[in-house]
């Protein structure tokens, strides 16, 4: 868990909590850019996001970089799937995977 | 064995291999710690103690914060999650589920009916909050200073919407006290530090001034791929050479000097440091964790509710403690490979990716499948 997932910035929803939408591989999700809130990220900016929230921000090519790390170290199944089970969404129904409805 | 042919630039990693070699003194046995265990989990998978010459030994740190964790705490958060008298939704990361209770791991609770649900965010387990009025939804909280600026943020959401059936079992801890604790030890002799790389980019590199200063060794805060710790030990051993100690940032690309303030800010208004704190092999250590401040009292779940404050020691045959502390290799715990495997762990370094058990026994068992690989050819 130690480990940082990067993503690109798709957007930004300013409010509060203050949300973005990331692109992870090609899977959207919103995740919270509050700990970013001194340099906020603009879209196309890439951040490194760890347990839902973007921590820093990074260039391209470390993202890449990044992504092949996670790859090598055989954590970026492990990693799409902590991305796919954010549930930060204003809409839709939050993981609750024991009592599907 | 090596894994060299995967890495990216093969060449780099194969003259910096060289640089190492020219740096060492032949004579010497240097002992660097990797403080952080995303760096014990790399240095084992990409088998990078092959490339290095065999007088450096790396020695694994503190920095697996499943690991760290006693195995009371997992106990006393269950408990609560157990109780009869109020229904309570125990959510944890992912990493805490197989963790061993001593009634058994969250995942086995579940088994047994007790609502346990992974979740992948703090936020998450605040919207279930949110989507589950009648229920009262409760945070396992681990980590260092990489996670617990989320979970503050999530506590100060939680406010600020007036969320009342949401709380934190908080057991974050802080690195600093635990590397003065490890060099405090009698029986730990250290070189230099690897110094954690996303812990980092939260408190900078300022709170290590002091190993360099006071204690003479030198840091340098490496970053996760291959040639980021091969350079790191690089820039330890010129260092020693100029028999230099100060605080270098390998990981510039992600780890700013001043760390992080908004996240520092989050951190101070929710946390503030334990008196003391008790953690897995290296035993209580003062002001070593966090906990939440008065002003948050309505989401600390070790006041809502009543928590049994159990202490337990760990399975006497098992040798966490002295492989957390570096005394031993994980090999060298009489259940190693034995009864503690990664599919039925008895100790938490068996668990997670990061913990040096796990990382050590699934490098052995890559460095087989190579080993036959090759003499079949």
């Amino acid at each position: 868990m130690c480990l940082a997932i990067p993503g690109k910035i798709i957007d930004v929803l300013e409010g509060s909590p203050t949300l973005g939408t990331v692109e992870v591989v090609g899977v959207r999700r919103k995740v919270d850019l509050g700990l970013l809130q001194d340099d906020m990220p603009k879209p196309g900016d890439w951040v490194l996001i760890h347990v839902g929230f973007a921590m820093s921000k990074i260039s391209e090519k470390d993202a890449l970089e990044q992504m092949r790390t996670l790859a090598m170290l055989g954590e970026a199944e492990q990693a799409m799937h902590e991305v796919q089970g954010y549930g930060l969404e204003e809409t839709g129904p939050t993981i609750v995977r024991e009592k599907p409805h | 064995m090596r894994f060299v042919d995967e890495f990216r630039d093969p060449e780099i990693i194969t003259k910096t291999a060289e640089e190492i070699r020219r740096l060492i003194d032949p004579a010497r046995h240097y002992r660097f710690m990797e403080v952080c265990g995303g760096h014990t989990h790399a240095i084992y998978r990409f088998g990078l103690k092959d490339l290095l010459p065999a007088n450096i030994e790396l020695i694994h740190g503190p920095g697996c914060p499943v690991c760290v964790l006693p195995m009371g705490r997992i106990d006393d958060g269950l408990a609560v999650a157990e109780s009869t008298d109020h229904p309570v939704m125990f959510t944890a990361f992912g990493d805490m589920m197989r963790v061993p209770g001593t009634h058994g791991s969250p995942l086995e609770h579940k088994a047994r009916g007790v609502d346990v649900r992974i979740v992948y965010s703090p936020s998450d387990a605040l919207k279930l909050a949110r989507c589950n009025p009648g229920k009262h939804v409760m945070f396992f909280a681990i980590g260092f200073e990489t996670t617990a600026p989320s979970t503050a943020l999530t506590l100060m959401r939680a406010k600020a919407e007036g969320i009342k059936n949401f709380s934190v079992f908080c057991n974050h801890v802080t690195i600093i006290p635990a590397i003065r604790a490890i060099l405090d030890s009698p029986d730990m002799r250290l070189d230099a530090f690897i110094g954690p790389g996303h812990v980092s980019t939260v408190i900078g590199c300022r709170p290590y001034e002091w190993i360099a200063r006071n204690e003479q060794k030198p840091i340098v805060v490496s970053g996760f791929e291959p040639l980021d710790l091969l350079q790191s030990i690089v820039m330890i051993l010129r260092q020693l050479r100029a028999g230099e100690a100060k605080v270098e940032n390998q990981y510039k690309r992600v780890v700013p000097w001043e760390g992080n303030r908004a996240a520092l800010r989050a951190m101070a208004e929710v946390f503030e440091l334990r008196p003391y704190f008790e953690w897995r092999g290296l035993g209580f250590i003062s002001q070593s964790a966090l906990r939440l401040r008065d002003s948050y009292a309505e989401w600390d779940a070790e006041l809502r509710f009543q928590v049994p404050g159990v202490r337990v020691t760990d399975p006497r045959a098992a040798q966490c403690g002295e492989v957390l502390k570096g005394v031993l290799k994980p090999a060298q715990c009489k259940l190693f490979g034995k009864e503690c495997t990664p599919e039925h762990p008895i100790g938490a370094l068996m668990v997670s990716t990061e913990g040096s058990c796990a990382a050590y026994h699934s490098y052995q068992l890559r460095k087989e499948a190579v080993t036959s690989i090759h003499s079949a050819a």
